[in-house]
């Protein structure tokens, strides 16, 4: 490759100031914690509003909150979580981390834009924490922001909440193209010597595919967040139809409330797999690493990654089914759906016969990738519930919905995020984290999780809707409903609380954890073979690696060590001396 | 340390410009894929909106898109900005670089001409009461020129970096002035030759007839 031997006469430009070395920084490294800093402290904030929201629910009037806060509270949680956490940690974190070190690069091919990407990412941060402290406070439209409700008298925040809201993802979907056009270019452009595109590992092909979506589905977010943002503020009538408001009628007239459910569900769709497809990839390499088995059936997994990106254009108006539509139309995006259980199922298999005999080490990663196969799987279970039209409406707006994307994409991926930050943060810091504290956080955090949302399902056949403030007088809630809506409210509070070891195991074991060494987990990808642990600027010393291999060389026959790395060409792999001839 | 032992002179590294220029040409491809996705998504939208009754084309023969003769001027304008892109990166690869320093000078002009003959467009819909704010059509006739625009001014920002680059390797002629200049010709005409055609469809499309809009509507399976 090209590539490889030019870039290896490349001069580096080694920053030396601390300002151009951890603030204006254009190393991928240091992109990645900013990014994963930033993402986790936001999430911090959606945690403790989802805390509020619980105590609300669970025990009516114990805090001080109205139903405007809490429609707030729901909102911000259900945007930050998806958009400023998940897709920003996947995408900017983990994709920038290990996007270049796994494919053998010195960094991003852009590290300038790279670099400004983090600082838009950061802005939009920014002003969307700033709508906590404007007149009106945040919007409380409900993440999906439907108007004509979201910019309509009425409803929470729908003075400057929802312009901050709209502004800060516009800034956002730009942060998130000039760091997916350095993600896919590297992957495709700034691979080293003998890294095939299936030598690759699994991650990079989630993440990379992943970016791919985002740059093809963010555009619908922006084209309907910018339209709408035309009709709230010069008074356009994009998606506002005729409507009254206390008796006489707004300037308002003829404009298509569906058009913009469908615009933003065109990415709201692709947006889960954004999230879902590099937790498969992250996944997929710490179950091999973690039970010293070969990933089954990789090039089946890559097409999977792939078919599913593709399929998930095309399922989007199973958002919308109660939203009125053809009902051809309907059945079309039902069986869609399904047909995304194919490929999605295939992974699921696939992961469990790597496992199959594996020699499964309970590492705290390898815990939170089992944790991850059952969460999804029942997750994606539900999924098949919902993706029928005839099933769908009537548990549509229950709390059956809440628990089944709470499962699927909220719980699964931070499993993910979490196994991974085990995983990884070895390389970023040259220390393990605590182990104790690691299992400890995975066992509260992994059955709390399912006694929190478990339930949920049986709640949503009862019939409790969603995005209720209180469920005092509905007769057809029974009162066992609130019984367990108080016990869901206990295991949230104990299991949001919990986190804070992972945070206090984050910052003890930077100072105080055991030095790891370069390859605690003897893996064969390219991050851990770096000369030094923490990688320094260029990754590599003076000369990239030289890959003959795939990343899934675990327990090959007849080799000494049960692992063979990238690098490793077949005459260096040190065999048992009475195999010769096998 | 790292700088040291990896630091060569610039020219040793004779293909360090394929991949560099690889790289950038596949960044800008992706970033052509974006925004194709967002302004197909902009005209589906726009196509979806003109089937409802209020909507008022603006070609009709009392609006002012009857009349297109400034937009006709416009658009042979950026015609005119792509085409001498083109011959610039031709004649860049020509031993004296032929004429590309006045070619890159005539794309930039007819550029910002083309801006600001869409300027003056959008103040004579305003003078005559067409604001964003009266009808959807007009509303998203200035949202469309305007994003066209914006793209266009991100790109002026590239062509100012090439032009910058060709004189300074005018002065001081080195392989890698040029190679950095010839890439971003290259770039700057690609981009250019991109925004000519989202440019005609969306002049094509915003002066159309309702009947084509229901026709195209009607395909797209979006009509009653």
């Amino acid at each position: 490759m090209a590539y490889a031997d030019d870039v290896e006469n490349e001069e580096l430009h080694e920053p030396t100031s601390f300002i151009s070395k951890y603030v204006w920084s254009q190393d991928h490294k240091v992109i990645a914690i900013q990014y994963s800093t930033t993402a986790i402290l936001v999430g911090l904030v959606a945690l403790v509003l989802s805390g509020m929201m619980r105590m609300q629910i669970g025990f009516p009037g114990s805090i001080d909150m109205d139903a405007t806060a809490y429609y707030q509270a729901m909102t911000m949680h259900g945007m930050i979580m998806v958009i400023y956490l998940l897709t920003a940690i996947f995408l900017g974190g983990f994709g920038n981390y290990l996007i270049p070190l796994m494919v053998g690069a010195r960094d991003m091919v852009f590290p300038y834009v790279n670099m400004l990407s983090y600082w838009f990412y950061l802005v939009s941060v920014l002003v969307l924490l700033a709508s906590f402290f404007v007149p009106g406070g945040p919007t409380g439209a409900g993440w999906t922001l439907y108007p004509p409700q979201a910019i309509t008298a009425g409803t929470p925040g729908s003075e400057w909440g929802i312009i901050l809201m709209l502004v800060s993802l516009i800034i956002f979907i730009i942060a998130a193209t000039m760091g997916g056009l350095n993600y896919v270019t590297t992957v495709l452009q700034a691979r080293t010597h003998g890294m095939t595109m299936f030598r690759m590992p699994l991650t990079v092909w989630g993440i990379f595919v992943a970016t791919i979506l985002a740059l093809l589905a963010f555009p619908a977010l922006f084209v309907s967040g910018l339209m709408m943002l035309l009709d709230k503020t010069i008074g356009t009538s994009f998606f506002m139809p005729d409507m009254m408001q206390f008796g006489s009628q707004l300037d308002y007239s003829g404009g298509s409330p569906i058009l913009f459910q469908h615009l933003f569900w065109f990415f709201g769709h692709p947006e889960v797999y954004i999230v879902a497809l590099p937790a498969f990839g992250l996944v997929s390499d710490l179950i091999s690493v973690h039970a010293r088995r070969s990933i089954f059936g990789y090039r089946m997994m890559v097409w999977a990654i792939v078919s599913i990106g593709v399929l998930s254009f095309v399922v989007w108006a199973h958002h919308m089914y109660v939203s009125g539509m053809n009902p051809y139309f309907g059945f079309f995006f039902a069986t869609t759906t399904l047909v995304i259980a194919v490929p999605t199922a295939l992974k699921v298999y696939n992961w469990l016969l790597t496992l199959w005999r594996g020699n499964i080490h309970l590492t705290v990663p390898m815990l939170f990738s089992l944790a991850f196969i059952v969460t999804f799987l029942v997750g994606g279970l539900t999924g098949l519930f919902l993706g029928n039209v005839v099933v769908d409406i009537p548990l549509s707006d229950t709390y059956f919905v809440v628990a089944h994307f709470h499962m699927v994409m909220g719980v699964a991926p931070i499993l993910v995020v979490f196994g991974s930050i085990y995983h990884w943060y070895p390389k970023i810091t040259g220390r393990m984290l605590h182990d104790g504290i690691g299992k400890l956080h995975f066992w509260i955090t992994f059955l709390g999780t399912y006694l929190i949302y478990f339930p949920m399902h049986y709640l949503g056949f009862l019939g409790m809707p969603r995005r209720y403030y209180a469920y005092e007088d509905y007769p057809f809630i029974p009162d066992s409903a609130q019984s367990l809506n108080a016990f869901i409210t206990v295991v949230a509070i104990v299991v949001g609380i919990s986190q804070l070891l992972f945070l206090f195991n984050l910052a003890y074991s930077y100072f105080k954890g055991a030095p790891s060494g370069g390859n605690p987990w003897r893996a064969t990808s390219l991050e851990w073979l770096t000369p030094e642990t923490p990688p320094k600027h260029g990754n590599w010393g003076p000369s990239l690696p030289v890959v003959h291999r795939w990343a899934y060389d675990y327990g090959v026959p007849g080799a000494v060590l049960d692992y063979v790395p990238q690098t490793t060409s077949a005459e260096e792999v040190p065999v048992h001396e009475n195999d010769h001839d096998e | 340390m790292l700088t040291q032992t990896t630091s060569v002179p610039f020219a040793a590294s004779p293909g360090y410009f394929d991949q560099r220029s690889a790289s950038a040409k596949t960044g800008l491809h992706l970033l052509m894929a974006a925004m194709s996705s967002m302004f197909f998504l902009f005209l589906l939208s726009y196509i979806l909106r003109s089937q409802v009754s209020d909507w008022e084309a603006l070609s009709e023969p009392w609006q002012p898109l009857a009349q297109t003769g400034q937009l006709w001027f416009n658009t042979a304008l950026l015609v005119v900005a792509s085409i001498s892109l083109e011959l610039a990166r031709r004649s860049i690869r020509q031993p004296e670089r032929g004429h590309s320093r006045e070619l890159l000078m005539l794309a930039g002009l007819s550029s910002i001409g083309f801006l600001v003959g869409q300027l003056v467009f959008w103040n004579f819909l305003t003078t005559r009461g067409f604001f964003a704010d009266s009808n959807p059509a007009n509303a998203f006739f200035f949202l469309l020129t305007g994003l066209h625009a914006v793209h266009l001014v991100g790109g002026l920002v590239a062509w100012i970096v090439a032009t910058v680059r060709l004189e300074r390797e005018r002065r001081e002629p080195t392989e890698e002035g040029l190679a950095l200049t010839r890439l971003s010709v290259e770039l700057c005409a690609t981009y250019w030759h991109f925004l000519l055609v989202v440019w005609m469809l969306l002049f094509a499309l915003l002066s159309s007839s309702p009947g084509t809009y229901a026709a195209i509507a009607k395909f797209c399976g979006l009509g009653d």
